[in-house]
């Protein structure tokens, strides 16, 4: 377990490594970051000061360093856009993607485990078989489709719903929250549900598929022997050893959706940190650009580095065949 | 002529024959192919010479006269009175481009890279294959944006309008190159270890010959499979990208550009012009996906 935690821990600082070379190579070779902040009128002499003032006349090693060393004290460099330092623009914006990608991390979990539960009992009944073909079309539909469909149906024609933004937001700090209020309610509907349907339908046939396959063994069988209601087998026996390799997936996928948080909230024109990168593509805004890579690597590389451990902690297989391997060494 | 009984009775034809879906998702996709490269000639408009745009046909309804110049349009036309049913053709070219060349290009880069893994093994095969996993954590539309940036990031401002169409085929190609490394490199490791493969390094054959030569043809397989499903996967990014506006320019719209246009109308009642773009998005992609789906099951050989 240790060892394989040390390498597993030692690949993922590689990693971040990398991500974090490219990041500061896009500071530092994409357009002349001299050229983004002194304007037109400029001396040599502004050039070579700001040269020194940025660290610029340094090698590139070293450099290197210092930019590590500033990400990590949440230094991120001032976006050429808004002139306002990164940090700042990231930590307003961070509050939408959040609620965001959380309501819609919670519509996969719950929707995805009720519907799965719920088409793997009633395996050939009409509504389930209606769910599993829709949910094939719902997959092969690109995201930002589903979303215009969406406002088209709630928002356009029944306008039960907004169609665009967060609503009214409560402050809490420097926490901007849409929790609190009947229209920030009404609007994270929409969003989380066009962010969220793609992994509920992932979650939903994986509890379908791990299901049906429990529910075929003795010990269901001899549940049923035993007389006990169906309801006490299907969720005392059978769901909780389905829940494993659901924990698993659901671990990586949230990755994805703060991934596919962009498109949506490009679609809904929700002000979170997805809405921000897009426009800084849109004007190449390198500082912010950067930022986003970096956060988002950092956060992907810690969701696989614990979903890992996770599982090899959860299952003993994976820790024996370590042992067998290690043996033979 | 013996040559084309001969393929009409192999297995893979006899698979096709066998499959409705594969049939007409087969002559779906070559009806939208065709409609594509020959838009010039086939589509009524022009929409890109605004000598045959007319203001007063604006917003015509689809199949309806106009109520100031009485044209009718098949799928109406948007505000500038542009024949949709022609912008969409046109659309499809850029889209199709963009994902043929895209695939192309990953597709070329992939199955390089992997053979080289494979065959040379050692530390080229360990820098080619972490580059991979550590591209494989992040999710491919995300990548493809990033390097839509950094591409953008490069070319002078006055270029970059002819410059989108390339940097959006340079992004998605990028992003996708891993799923074809890797299976080429596991087929390479398999048919490395082959007699003929010793056979041929034995009369001095050099590597390159073998692996293009020998070891490549055998591995085609699988490349095919993924080449077709990753169409189908670069059509939708591609639309993806230009619907979020980083992709084709207003100048040269693709599929996506359309709908990301037909979006702001569709408050205001004028449903067309994003109902039919979008259509001919879903029809397209999903066509080309139920091919490669039936491919992969037609040359598996476990399946049959």
């Amino acid at each position: 377990m240790l060892a394989f935690s040390i390498r597993r821990i030692f690949q993922a600082i590689v990693v971040l490594a990398v991500v974090g070379l490219v990041a500061f190579s896009m500071f530092r070779f994409v357009g002349d970051p001299i050229d983004n902040m002194l304007g037109q009128e400029r001396t040599d002499a502004d050039i070579v000061r700001l040269r020194t003032q940025l660290g610029l006349d340094l090698p590139f090693p070293i450099q290197y360093l210092k930019f590590l060393q500033g990400a990590a004290q949440g230094n991120f460099g001032v976006s050429y856009r808004q002139g306002r330092p990164v940090a700042d623009i990231i930590v307003e914006r961070a509050p939408a993607t959040l609620e965001l990608a959380a309501v819609s991390v919670i519509f996969a979990i719950v929707g995805g485990i009720v519907f799965g539960i719920f088409t793997a009992i009633q395996r050939d009944g009409f509504i389930a078989n209606a769910i599993m073909t829709s949910s094939l079309i719902g997959v092969s539909l690109p995201t930002f489709l589903i979303g215009i469909l969406l406002i088209y149906l709630f928002a356009v024609e029944l306008s039960w719903l907004p169609s665009f933004g967060r609503g009214e937001v409560v402050k809490i700090g420097w926490w901007s929250t849409g929790f609190l209020t009947v229209s920030g309610l009404k609007a994270i509907i929409l969003p989380s549900i066009t962010l969220g349907l793609y992994q509920m339908t992932l979650i939903m046939r994986l509890v379908r598929s791990e299901m049906l396959e429990v529910l075929r063994q003795d010990y269901i069988r001899f549940a049923f022997a035993r007389g006990l209601s169906d309801r006490s087998i299907h969720f005392k026996h059978a769901l909780k050893n389905t829940l494993v390799p659901v924990i698993t997936v659901t671990g990586l996928q949230i990755g994805a959706i703060i991934a596919f948080a962009i498109i949506t909230e490009t679609v809904f024109q929700w002000p979170g940190v997805g809405l921000l990168f897009i426009n800084a593509i849109q004007f190449v805004d390198i500082p912010v650009m950067a930022t986003y890579l970096l956060l988002v690597s950092v956060m992907f590389v810690v969701i696989n580095l614990v979903v890992d451990l996770l599982y090899y902690a959860v299952d003993p297989r994976l820790r024996s065949d370590g042992a067998v391997k290690a043996g033979h060494q | 002529m013996s040559g084309l009984k001969r393929f009409w009775q192999s297995d893979l034809m006899w698979s096709f024959r066998h499959s409705p879906v594969a049939i007409i998702s087969l002559l779906v996709t070559v009806l939208l192919i065709f409609t594509a490269i020959c838009a010039p000639l086939l589509a009524p408009h022009n929409p890109f010479d605004p000598a045959t745009l007319n203001l007063m046909n604006g917003f015509s309804r689809p199949m309806e006269p106009n109520q100031f110049t009485n044209e009718v349009f098949l799928m109406g036309t948007d505000d500038q009175g542009r024949d949709m049913y022609s912008t969409i053709m046109y659309g499809m070219r850029v889209s199709l481009f963009v994902g043929f060349m895209a695939v192309l290009f990953s597709m070329t880069l992939g199955v390089v890279l992997g053979l080289l893994a494979g065959y040379l093994g050692g530390w080229v095969d360990i820098i080619i294959m972490r580059i991979a996993d550590i591209q494989l954590t992040f999710p491919s539309i995300l990548v493809a944006m990033l390097i839509f940036g950094i591409a953008k990031g490069f070319t002078p401002i006055e270029m970059r309008e002819q410059m989108a169409i390339w940097v959006l085929i340079l992004a998605i190609g990028l992003s996708d190159w891993v799923k074809f490394a890797r299976v080429v490199r596991g087929a390479t490791l398999v048919e490395k270890a082959k007699e003929y493969i010793q056979a041929a390094k034995l009369i001095d054959r050099k590597p390159i010959a073998i692996m293009l030569s020998h070891i490549l043809p055998n591995v085609l397989n699988p490349v095919l499979v993924i080449a077709t499903i990753s169409l189908a996967l670069a059509i939708i990014a591609e639309a993806t990208l230009s619907f979020l506006g980083v992709g084709a320019p207003p100048t040269q719209p693709s599929l996506g550009t359309l709908i990301r246009i037909g979006q702001d109308y569709l408050f205001s009642g004028e449903w067309w012009i994003l109902f039919f773009p979008a259509v001919t998005l879903l029809a397209l992609a999903l066509s080309v996906n139920l091919l490669g789906d039936w491919l992969r099951d037609a040359l598996n050989p476990r399946l049959r």
